[in-house]
């Protein structure tokens, strides 16, 4: 093999990436279960397992950077250690979120119980799913898997939407139940910013994979704006 | 100013070797252009094509058509000495007179051509002596030292001086660097960067971050083929070709 060390390197980072990205998943779903069970001892593994997330962040940036300036990377590798700096961020943002949840879910076990109109089971599911995806599109490198992440934030924002909706009418019914509904809609404002962040891994990967750019809704085709003459 | 490069078609052989094969690529003037690719691909007879120095070797030939600016390089009775006067290359291993003061170096080319009038040749000793940025370094030794006294990094700033001086539609620079240490490579990087203003530069090189810093465009070759040209920061991000993105990646062969 050529460039050994350059390519134990690449592999290095990817398996440390897709380590993180199972602990984020892990935390996510974790901080989901704290809420729907009372369970404080969940939201406190939470807390836990986002300073792993944390200390993984600064160890992918290292490697990551010790390749930029050691190895020069190029054309695909290029794009590669691009990408996981990238997604290397939105992981560790989606631990912070993580432990949002989990805070919330502290708060609402100091107010009794109430009946919330809005399905944060479901919700979780969806997003845990995003996350999924995001993170197997950067295993297979298949774009197609990104492309069907991408398709699925529209969802998971209608849901937040309809959260938003049917919470702040349960504020006006309820006022004294005002804190324990707020807590509601911040958790569900996590769990869509979540979806955020695993819709930006998906156009980092598709950013690798393909070399284009799909951010903010642009297609996925590369621009032919070249000016030389192509051979063969 | 520059000029730009049409090449048709352009096959060469040594003896039997067929080194180049079905070249066709346009060079835009004012562009510096790097020519990269493994040891063998093509790329230094190539450039060598452009300039007619490709025959100087006795068993080379080759067949195609080359235009630079007005200048039809292998239309019939076309002179081979005119071409390589109107065309500067610069070499691998600076190669100053040695024996020569760096003033006689940078003005020999303009001598030889007949040009004898001392205050225009000051000038443009000065002027290619500036553009080659050596000027502030041999200004007070120009008459005193010969061309072998500078470093090697002066030496190869004295030869691009050198084929300045001649004011040359296209400059051919054939691993211009490699010999020497980075400073000097920063320092003939930059010069390469600030020359394109008034010369259409093409550049051969092994070393791939050289092309990505001073190239606008790359072309890369292999086997004697051409086998991409783009845009550098294309050629060096998303290549087209598998066979590119091998070779700068790293994973060929």
């Amino acid at each position: 093999m050529i460039r050994s060390r350059f390519q134990n390197g690449l592999d290095e980072l990817k398996e440390r990436l897709l380590e993180m990205g199972g602990m984020a998943e892990a935390a996510i779903e974790m901080a989901a279960e704290s809420y729907r069970k009372r369970d404080g001892r969940l939201a406190q593994q939470v807390f836990a397992r986002e300073r792993q997330i944390n200390q993984s962040e600064r160890t992918i940036d290292e490697i990551a950077v010790d390749l930029l300036a050691m190895q020069q990377p190029m054309a695909t590798d290029l794009r590669f250690v691009l990408a996981v700096l990238k997604i290397n961020a939105d992981l560790e943002r989606v631990g912070d979120l993580a432990v949002n949840i989990a805070q919330r879910s502290l708060d609402l076990l100091q107010e009794p119980e109430v009946e919330v109109p809005v399905d944060i089971a479901r919700m979780t599911t969806a997003v845990a799913t995003m996350v999924r995806r995001a993170l197997e599109s950067f295993l297979s490198a298949k774009i197609e898997v990104a492309q069907a992440v991408l398709e699925m934030d529209s969802i998971v924002d209608r849901m937040k939407d309809e959260a938003f909706v049917n919470l702040v009418a349960e504020m006006k019914r309820n006022p004294e139940q005002v804190r324990s509904y707020l807590d509601v809609l911040l958790i569900a404002r996590s769990l869509e910013r979540i979806a955020d962040h695993a819709t930006n891994i998906a156009e980092d990967v598709i950013f690798w994979v393909s070399g284009a750019d799909v951010r903010h809704n642009f297609r996925l085709t590369q621009e032919a704006d070249s000016d030389a003459p192509r051979e063969q | 100013m520059g000029v730009g490069i049409e090449v048709k078609e352009l096959n060469a052989w040594f003896g039997k070797a067929q080194v180049l094969k079905e070249i066709s690529i346009k060079i835009g003037a004012n562009k510096v252009t790097a020519v990269i690719g493994p040891s063998g691909c093509g790329k230094s007879t190539f450039i060598r094509c452009l300039n007619r120095m490709h025959e100087t070797n006795p068993e080379a030939r080759l067949s195609g058509s080359v235009q630079v600016g007005d200048i039809d390089v292998y239309k019939h009775g076309q002179d081979a000495v005119d071409v390589r006067r109107r065309i500067g290359m610069v070499f691998q291993k600076p190669n100053p007179f040695p024996t020569m003061s760096i003033y006689d170096n940078v003005s020999a080319g303009l001598r030889l051509n007949g040009f004898h009038k001392r205050r225009e040749l000051d000038q443009i000793v000065e002027h290619s002596l500036r553009m080659s940025a050596l000027w502030d370094e041999v200004k007070d030794v120009l008459k005193k030292k010969s061309g072998a006294s500078l470093s090697g990094g002066q030496q190869q700033r004295l030869c691009i001086a050198r084929a300045l001086a001649v004011q040359p539609e296209l400059l051919l620079m054939d691993e211009p660097c490699s010999a020497l240490d980075p400073i000097s490579t920063g320092k003939i990087e930059e010069l390469i960067f600030q020359l394109k203003a008034e010369y259409t530069v093409v550049i051969v090189t092994h070393n791939m971050q050289q092309a990505a810093r001073v190239a606008d465009y790359t072309g890369f070759f292999l086997m004697g083929k051409l086998i991409e040209y783009d845009k550098t920061e294309k050629i060096f991000t998303t290549p087209s070709d598998k066979r590119t993105e091998d070779y700068i990646t790293g994973r060929f062969g």
